[in-house]
């Protein structure tokens, strides 16, 4: 491994000859052996690779991350902490996983179309392993991707949604991962597959969220495929709010139909070290890629963005409005990669990213990519990194805001019109509420 | 009411104000005039709280108090308002936020209970009559996409709601149609009252027409090189200002 020892690298393949023990259908195993070689022979990236130039996960490749323990006993969550820890709605199809491991206690969905299938990983290699083996790591197939192969190598569980042409699923399903005390130490690795044929519409909301202390740090590492099918709609939000003592790596990998839709939101506001990348392929003509996001950090925070939007056929659009609050010495990331390919003509891109800096400390580094291949398009990028603007500052004042009410609402307004584009409103209005609580305290502590 | 006294004040290394010396009192209306740079704006932010500019000599009081000491929040609160000439666009904080906020804190510094949103919509209601506002204004964002004209009706509309006791207009008439200039004149008039003054900054004579100041004063090069009633605005519109200066 690049920058693990041969100990961790033994260590790992120590613990997945153990879970192959455990079974599933035959061509698992094969799936599994295969991502493990590639996890081994990849290595953990190091900052002179190109895509992890901004962000060392030394952290990450020096420890050897225990399968997270089965839970024994009852469960510890009731329903009510969970809806204390991630925002919900009682109207949303959920399903709970506590430490990678699904608790159907705290899990409800029913009433969903007949014909539409959502299920655990589990039970869908059980009910429908025809299915899964179609699907599963074709999309994410971890080449070249280290984390995507650590995933499939040691994957326990995760959700399948399976929604046939022309079905519409009004609810969204939210999938909640909390991680507790037990995970302390553990590599939880969520995986998340998503076949939504075509004219189908489906809203996915994925929140990470921890309770409790962590002796040791531990690793989420999802990753989710997504099939967009030809006129289909998929709306995916992913709320990242895990533990600061906590890393998380998050990959999305979408492929889009003939004028499908695909809009990603992702909030970040956890972990100590953050990665969430999201890559689409808008594969048939006329498709409509939106990418949005916002991170909001302090401390000594790590959080890295990366979007590649791959342009496969004409007519196709995509956008992009990604955000940052950085405060203490936090670091941000962000990385957008754009590929026009020669036949994708009449390609319309626009790429913006905006950071600001709360404190002279943090730090962010933004890097557009566009390889162009086509002569026929509308491709722009723009990067913005600044303070609050004195001027409204001023304005503000003068009408008798105190200082720090200015600077909290500026701050707030800032990150609103990013949520603004969260068309899910309970989802919207619960984030509103966490930034503008977040900035009206953060300013009153200065006092 | 107001005090300035020998007040001189630079921004970065240049002397823009040079010795500045004007008393306003309640129930007045004082008019300053001058040509372009000559200093009018500045006055009007320095007395408002900018941050940019240096007071190197002079005071200002302000009911008693030293108005230079106190920053910009607390003249606010004391009843400073200053209507801009480039209202600041922010984009994400609704007009009824903003203006809640702001009526909220102003009321809490002086001692008074604060209004919930629906008590301040009734306020608004009768606000927006004021300065013929349409209520869908208060869901947009502060300022963000307004025109001109509604931008500075906007200030015009944050003055009914704060209701100070010191109004500085800087180039509120600057871009403004004549309809608009009614509805502002009209909004200014109907806030005057025997315990509050109003300082209106201006470049031309035709808002004077509907703002009839008491005290009209000329700034050029710093300095308040004339003053007199009405009829000096009147004046320096048929004449221009060379006399003045020529004089001064």
């Amino acid at each position: 491994m690049a920058t693990a020892t041969k100990a961790t690298s033994e260590a790992y393949e120590q613990a997945f000859a153990a879970l192959r023990a455990s079974g599933g259908p035959a061509w698992l195993p094969t799936l599994r052996r295969e991502a493990m070689d590639r996890f081994s022979a990849l290595g953990f990236p190091t900052t002179r690779n190109e895509d992890w130039h901004f962000t060392s996960v030394t952290p990450i490749a020096e420890r050897v991350f225990k399968v997270a323990p089965t839970r024994s006993g009852p469960a510890t969550l009731s329903p009510a902490d969970v809806a204390a820890l991630v925002i919900s709605d009682p109207d949303w199809h959920r399903l709970v996983f506590v430490n990678g491991r699904f608790e159907a206690s705290l899990s409800a969905f029913a009433g969903l179309p007949a014909d539409v299938r959502v299920t655990t990983l589990a039970d869908a290699l059980k009910e429908s392993p025809e299915f899964v083996a179609e699907h599963l790591g074709k999309l994410a197939s971890g080449e070249g991707q280290t984390f995507t192969a650590f995933n499939t190598a040691f994957a326990q569980d995760g959700v399948v949604i399976h929604v046939p042409g022309g079905e519409i699923v009004e609810a969204p399903v939210h999938i909640v991962h909390i991680a507790d005390a037990q995970a302390a130490g553990a590599g939880i690795h969520p995986r998340l597959l998503v076949v939504a044929e075509a004219l189908s519409r489906l809203t996915i909301i994925e929140s990470f969220a921890s309770t409790g202390s962590f002796g040791a740090p531990y690793l989420t590492n999802a990753v989710a495929e997504i099939e967009v099918g030809n006129g289909a709609r998929v709306d995916h939000y992913k709320i990242q709010r895990e533990s600061t003592d906590a890393f998380h790596v998050g990959t999305t990998q979408v492929r889009q139909g003939r004028d499908s839709m695909y809009h990603s939101f992702s909030y970040a506001a956890g972990a100590a070290i953050s990665r969430t990348n999201v890559y689409t392929q808008l594969a048939g003509e006329n498709g409509e890629t939106r990418l949005n996001g916002l991170y909001l950090i302090d401390g000594t925070q790590h959080a890295d963005h990366q979007t590649f939007v791959e342009h496969l056929a004409p007519g196709c659009a995509s956008r992009e409005l990604y955000k940052g609050i950085l405060d203490g010495s936090s670091h941000g990331v962000f990385n957008g990669k754009v590929y026009v390919d020669p036949v994708a003509q009449k390609t319309d891109g626009k790429q913006t990213n905006h950071a600001l800096l709360l404190s002279e400390h943090a730090r962010v580094d933004t890097k557009p990519q566009l390889e162009i291949f086509a002569d026929d398009v509308k491709c722009t990028h723009g990067a913005t990194v600044g303070r609050l603007d004195e001027d409204a500052l001023f304005y503000m004042k003068s009408r008798g805001l105190g200082a720090d009410n200015a600077r909290a609402l500026l701050t707030y307004a800032f990150a609103a019109e990013v949520l603004e584009t969260i068309e899910v409103d309970a989802l919207r209005e619960g984030l509103e509420a966490l930034a503008f609580a977040r900035f009206t305290q953060s300013f009153g502590e200065q006092r | 009411m107001l005090k300035i006294d020998n007040l001189h004040a630079t921004a970065g290394d240049k002397e823009i104000l040079k010795g500045i010396s004007l008393t306003v009192n309640a129930g007045e209306v004082h008019a300053i005039m001058g040509p372009n740079g000559s200093g009018k704006s500045t006055l009007a932010q320095i007395i408002a709280g900018h941050p940019g500019y240096v007071v190197t000599a002079g005071s200002v009081t302000y009911e008693g108090k030293d108005l230079l000491a106190m920053p910009a929040e607390e003249r606010a609160q004391a009843g400073v308002f200053l209507a801009f000439q480039y209202p600041v666009e922010i984009p994400g904080v609704t007009n009824a936020y903003f203006f809640r906020s702001a009526y909220n804190e102003v009321r809490k510094a002086n001692g008074k209970e604060e209004l919930d949103p629906i008590e301040f919509l009734d306020l608004m209601e009768k606000k927006l009559k004021l300065v013929e506002m349409d209520q869908a204004m208060l869901h947009r964002s502060v300022n963000a996409g307004f025109s001109g004209g509604e931008k500075k009706r906007n200030e015009i509309l944050q003055m009914a709601v704060l209701e100070p006791k010191l109004a500085i207009l800087d180039e509120t008439d600057s871009g403004l149609d004549i309809d608009a200039l009614r509805v502002v004149a009209g909004g200014v008039n109907a806030l005057r009252r025997p315990d509050n003054a109003t300082i209106v900054v201006t470049h031309y004579q035709r808002l004077l027409n509907y703002i009839v100041p008491d005290f009209v004063h000329v700034l050029a090069h710093g300095r308040i090189v004339k003053s007199g009633g009405k009829e000096l605005a009147l004046e320096l519109e048929a004449r221009g200002y060379d006399w003045v200066m020529e004089a001064a």
